[in-house]
Order: structure tokens, then sequence, then C-alpha cells
């Protein structure tokens, strides 16, 4: 083994690290616009997916433009601001402003049978970090048409199972309101009983991830009680 | 010496350092090594395949690069410089998967960051690279590769087919018409208990068919 001095050591770390890191920031650069489109794509997804409309990595883009018709950025009073795109909003940087200068998006879409449906992306916290989805609502801006959840590190079988068509389909039918009140949906522990308009089944297990996602809906949801209130027909 | 700069690329010595890993050395059934990932991606098959593919890339390479700088590598700082090799190559696969296969990195997830810690490379570039020329020790890195991945696809072939029905995401079980008879997937073999049970056969079938593994009393 041959001996090697301090200094050699000094000099071939510093070599070998900023090589590495060039090497690093070139393939980070280089591959950004790719990746930024899947996440565009991801979306974009998930937002049909919550019209219930199943799309794949190919067929989104298209999808995507034949359902959604409409984007709108709202304040909390429920009034329309010009000059945003919702798709670009980030729910987590609004959620820093105070609320009434939040800007809350929405989507508007023709379900597959010819409704006119709001999509209302949501965010929050699970029980190692951060949930989101999205939920459709019908014309009556109360009764739940379609929801999808996702999650970054959600416990596989428990937490996780947020995001399966089984949970996700039990909010379908729910209602945001009890008559004229926002009451959201809840998350119930033992399950929720036969025809309960407001709750679901929380997941045995993520007891955590349920009560996040159940404060999730009506933390988001909440902000647009205005708009809900105004437009329901 | 100038014997071995003309060994042919492809010599027997070279396909035996391929070879091994495959089966009397593998690394996760013989050496048990990297069992972890091995649990955790092989629910289906697809995820497992570019799990496997991306060990094996990672580890070759990597074994390259450090054999080519074994003489350069200030033995006190080794590990270290062994690590941030790996580190880079993880890193890079992990952004080419986000940028080319993005369904399959977000299957992965952590996974394919947790390559870094994956016992098997380390193992092979502090055994092997360090101490041979970068052609064989490619070949090694792409032998104990090779090895990781069979295992990794033949419990994911078989967890995939009893616990889901399907075969690289096609029906089989549907298409057989076996589920009028009462078939039902086994819900069992989605779970990673039933990854570590699967290995576990693994291991007693090859054991049993290979007598130099066995050990003596």
């Amino acid at each position: 083994m041959k001996h090697f001095s301090n200094r050699y050591i000094f000099i071939f770390s510093s070599v070998m690290v900023i090589a590495v890191a060039t090497l690093l920031a070139m393939a980070a650069t280089m591959l950004q616009p790719k990746q930024l489109k899947n996440l565009e794509i991801e979306k974009k997804k998930s937002i049909l997916e919550s019209i219930g409309v199943e799309a794949t990595a190919a067929t989104t883009e298209n999808l995507y433009d034949k359902y959604i018709t409409e984007s709108l950025v709202l304040n909390s009073r429920g009034e329309n601001i010009e000059g945003f795109d919702a798709f670009d909003i980030v729910l987590k940087e609004e959620e820093k402003k105070p609320l009434e200068e939040q800007h809350l998006p929405l989507f508007r879409a023709t379900a597959e049978n010819g409704e006119k449906v709001t999509i209302i992306p949501v965010e929050g916290k699970g029980l190692w970090g951060p949930i989101w989805g999205y939920i459709s609502v019908k014309p009556d801006m109360s009764t739940v048409y379609g929801a999808t959840f996702d999650h970054k590190g959600e416990t596989p079988g428990l937490g996780a199972e947020i995001n399966t068509r089984a949970f996700e389909d039990m909010f379908i039918g729910k209602k945001l309101f009890e008559d004229t009140k926002f009451v959201s949906v809840g998350v119930v522990k033992g399950g929720a009983k036969d025809g309960d308009p407001h709750n679901v089944d929380a997941i045995s297990g993520g007891t955590i991830t349920s009560k996040g996602l159940e404060k999730m809906l009506s933390d988001c949801l909440g902000k647009y009680n205005d708009y809900f209130v105004k437009n329901r027909n | 010496m100038s014997n071995q700069e003309k060994e042919p690329m492809f010599s027997a010595k070279i396909r035996k350092i391929f070879t091994t890993p495959l089966g009397k050395e593998n690394p996760i059934t013989v050496q048990v090594l990297g069992i972890c990932s091995a649990l955790a991606v092989t629910v289906k098959l697809k995820p497992a395949l570019v799990m496997a593919l991306s060990v094996t890339i990672v580890t070759a390479v990597s074994n390259f690069v450090i054999a080519a700088l074994r003489d350069y590598i200030p033995d006190r700082i080794r590990i270290i410089v062994q690590l941030v090799v790996i580190a880079t190559m993880v890193i890079l696969v992990d952004q080419f998967l986000k940028a080319y296969a993005f369904d399959v990195s977000k299957q992965l997830s952590v996974f394919v960051g947790l390559i870094i810690t994956n016992c098997i490379l380390m193992g092979r570039l502090e055994a092997f690279a360090m101490a041979n020329k970068p052609w064989p020790s490619f070949v090694d890195g792409l032998g104990n590769g090779a090895g990781y991945g069979i295992i990794l696809v033949i419990v994911a072939f078989l967890r995939e087919l009893l616990g889901s029905g399907t075969i690289y995401g096609y029906p089989v079980m549907q298409k057989l018409g076996v589920y009028s008879t009462g078939y039902e997937n086994n819900g069992m073999m989605i779970l990673p208990p039933m990854a570590l049970i699967v290995l576990g056969l693994i291991i007693w079938f090859q054991r049993s068919r290979n007598e130099s593994l066995i050990e003596k009393k």
C-alpha cells in the first residue's frame, strides 16, 4: 500500500468533490425540463381522476383538454381574480399568506355524464409528510362527485391506503353542506354509519393519516365557502 | 504482468467472474446481502426489473471507476471515496428515472435512493474493485447485479402471479379463466412477509441442490 501525504489527500478529495458536483449539476439541469413535464402530466392525471376519468401518461394531455373546460383563481370571498393561472398555483405557498391574500385555484369540468362539476385541489399533512388530492363537486356545490388523494410517504398498507380506489370511492355522494352550513366530510374511526351523508370510514392503523385527511378537507374546502354559497343551483 | 495485459476480454476467468455471483456466490441467497430492497420492490415484476437494472448499472460502473482509480485513492479515505462514487451514480440513475420512467420512479420511491446503502455495492467495491483491474471489476459488478436481479425477478414473478394474478401487468389468471372455478388471488403474497418466505424457499432449494453450500457440522 502506497503512502499518501495529507496534502495529496486534501487535493484528491477537493478535486473529487468538484468533479462530482459539476457532473451532478449538469445532469440535473439537463433533465429538469423533462422532469417538470412529468410532474405536470401527473397533476393533470390526478385532476382527471377526481372526475372518474382514468388516463395514462400518453393520453393525459388530450383528455385534460377534452374534459377540463375552465380554470379560475378566487379570493377567499369567492370572487374571481384575473391574471393568474390556476394550474400554476402552489397551495403550500398560498397557505403561508393570510387568508384574505390567498389565491384559491379551482377547475371546472364537464364530466362523462355531461354534468358540470367543480374541482378543488386540497393539501394537508399526513403522518410522515404531505398529502394532497382533488375533490370534485356537483353543481349543487355540496354533493361530492369524486375524489382522489395521493401522498409522499405514508406507511404502505396503512396510511398509504388513502390513494386506493376503495377509499376514494367512499367520498362519492357525500355532502359538504348540512342545509346551508359547511360541515365538510369527516373520517370516522370504527366506520361511518350506513347512509351518513357527512362521514366515511377511517383507515384501520392509519389514524393520523385519516385525521390529517379530515383536517385537510375541512381547511381547504372551507375557504371556498363563499364561492359555494354564491354559485349553488 | 505482461501475460495478464494480453488476457482476452472474455477469457474463461472473466466469464467465471460473471457467473459465480449468479449461483454459487449469489449476493442475496448465499451472501445474504441487500435483501432489504429485495423484499420491498418485489410485489410486481416491473419495479423489480427496473430495480435490478439500476443496481446492476450502479454496481458495474462504480466498480469500474473505483478499480480505475484504485492506485490513486488514499487508503485512509477510501470508504468515503467509494461512497461518493456510489452516491453520484445513484443520484444520476434516480434523475434519469424521474425524467424517463416517472411511474416506475414513483413506485420505487425511496428505494432508488437506498441503493446507496445496499451492502452489495460497498461489498464489491471493497472486496473486488480495490484489488482488481477495471475490466474484471466491471464484469464483477455486472455479475453481482445480475445475481441480485435474478432473485428479485423470481420472487417478483411468484408474488405478482399468485398475489395479483398477473405477469408484468398481463392478467394471466383472468385469461386462463381460473376465477370462475373459485380460485382467488392470495392477498398474503402482496405483503412483505411473503417475500421473506419465498426468498427462504429459494435459499432452501439452492442449498439442497448445491452441496458445496451446505455448512459442515
